[in-house]
């Protein structure tokens, strides 16, 4: 039996840690990655160029560079806010960058600059057709949009989608660099106190291989879903 | 007496893309049972006109007024746009459209197809709708498709399938577009049959076609469109039958 001297608990909530960091973080971003994608395609000017702004500069940051940077240049904006509600209106609060959050944004943001285009890609691919028949049935905007443009982009974009989800959940471990106990962070400090390093780090490598596994699983049941009227997929 | 609304009318639309006007002032009345043709060359127009019926199209000009109601306008700085969607919303859903590429929702089977709008843009239940769709489906002649998805059926069961789709709106009108410009020569037939059944129980219907005997014989009103005015239009037997313009006897004379 491995001896992990006393860390497996906290192995064990860093990969928790881990998990839901990994998952809140592709909530937002897929919820960034629709916004950014239906900006992109909007007729309004000021939109399109917003979401273009968004992706370039995501796009061509390092994910470690952004993630200190609005980590502490976060609190450092706080802070200058913060003061100038005191120096101005006399209200002394104080506000502390929590690392969790402060993660989940930063994962958030990035992975939503490259849903944007994966998404924008599955949208585009949608047969006309298939919405111009919703609206002459009647339908809503947004009925077209969830009854079917939503069902048929998304077979589109599931692949896109897949490989995203795989990049971000190993971005997630980037997070102890802000000081965030992920499971990567705690097994380098049980590393550094038992010098028994591939010890931790073969079990966190085993932890990420089995999230992926599981990943791959529910992604084949979703692609499988969505591709109903399709026949298979190749 | 009474004054019933007549399903449909529209009055000197104008339609430009670009530069370039491609309906110049056309108008249209369609009774209750009108059967009304659209024929002409491509590029005539008659596609856009009828899309500009359900405002798949937005007309740059012209009114229309479905089952009596009104639709409002408003300019705006991408040009003119309805100014309500709602009521948009609800004249569509008295006009079904009968598409060229059929369009019948991919990733729903063939009942889902038809029960789809019934349901969630008239908000019937849906057993209501399930039952209308299944004696839908057995008309049209599907009814051992209706588990099928679209990608499952060939282009003239899902064009009779899309037909149904149509029909389970109850609508006051059906626009037809070109619907079996896409089908292998053999399923033409079919479809056609679909549509003559309908236009004899007394359909309004306003059908965008080159089929010349289903214009001839089923028709109570042809109009023959060329570059997005109207050159000649009146009931079947004189505008096919004695074509005025050189243009129309041109049209109308068998290609070789």
């Amino acid at each position: 039996m491995i001896d992990l001297h006393g860390y497996g608990p906290r192995l064990l909530e860093g990969a928790l840690i881990t998990i839901e960091l990994a998952i809140l973080s592709l909530i937002l971003a897929v919820v960034l990655g629709l916004l950014t994608a239906s900006a992109k395609m909007s007729r309004n000017w000021l939109l399109h160029r917003l979401g273009t702004l968004y992706t370039t500069i995501i796009r061509g940051v390092p994910d470690l560079v952004l993630m200190m940077l609005l980590f502490f240049g976060g609190q450092i904006g706080i802070n200058m806010f913060t003061d100038m509600l005191y120096a101005h209106y006399d209200i002394d609060i104080f506000i502390n960058v929590n690392e969790f959050v402060a993660g989940v944004i930063t994962i958030g943001l990035i992975f939503g600059a490259y849903m944007g285009e994966t998404f924008r890609g599955a949208f585009l691919a949608v047969d006309s057709g298939q919405i111009e028949a919703g609206r002459a049935y009647g339908m809503s905007h947004w009925m077209v949009f969830r009854r079917v443009r939503f069902p048929l982009m998304m077979r589109h974009a599931l692949p896109g989608l897949s490989n995203n989800w795989m990049v971000l959940l190993k971005t997630t471990a980037l997070v102890s660099v802000i000081g965030l106990s992920d499971m990567v962070r705690v097994a380098s400090e049980a590393s550094k106190a038992t010098r028994e390093p591939f010890t931790f780090m073969i079990i966190v490598a085993a932890i990420y291989l089995l999230i992926a596994s599981f990943s791959e699983w529910g992604f084949a049941r979703l692609q499988k879903r969505y591709n109903v009227g399709f026949g298979e997929s190749h | 007496m009474a004054v019933t609304p007549i399903p449909l009318e529209v009055r000197n639309i104008k339609k430009r893309f670009g530069d370039t006007e491609v309906l110049k002032g056309l108008s249209l009345q369609a009774h209750k049972g009108d059967v009304i043709t659209l024929i002409g060359a491509s590029g005539s127009g008659k596609s856009t006109f009828l899309r500009c019926m359900n405002l798949l199209e937005q007309p740059n000009e012209g009114d229309l007024i479905v089952h009596g109601e009104e639709i409002r306008f408003k300019e705006t700085r991408h040009g003119r746009e309805p100014a309500d969607w709602k009521q948009v919303v609800r004249m569509r859903a008295k006009l079904s459209m009968v598409f060229q590429n059929f369009n019948l929702w991919a990733h729903m089977t063939l009942l889902e197809n038809v029960i789809e709008a019934p349901v969630h843009v008239l908000g019937k239940s849906k057993k209501e709708a399930v039952e209308h769709a299944r004696a839908l489906l057995e008309r049209v002649g599907l009814a051992e498709r209706a588990d099928y998805y679209p990608a499952q059926m060939s282009g003239g069961q899902q064009q009779r399938g899309a037909i149904a789709r149509a029909l389970a709106m109850d609508p006051e009108v059906m626009l037809f577009d070109e619907p079996t410009s896409a089908l292998d020569p053999e399923l033409v037939g079919d479809v056609l049959k679909v549509m003559r059944d309908l236009a004899e129980e007394g359909r309004t219907m306003i059908v965008v076609t080159h089929e010349m005997a289903f214009a001839r014989d089923v028709s109570s009103q042809v109009i023959y469109l060329h570059q997005g005015v109207v050159e000649e239009a009146g009931p079947p037997a004189e505008v096919l039958g004695n074509p005025r313009s050189e243009r129309l006897k041109q049209f109308l004379a068998p290609k070789h």
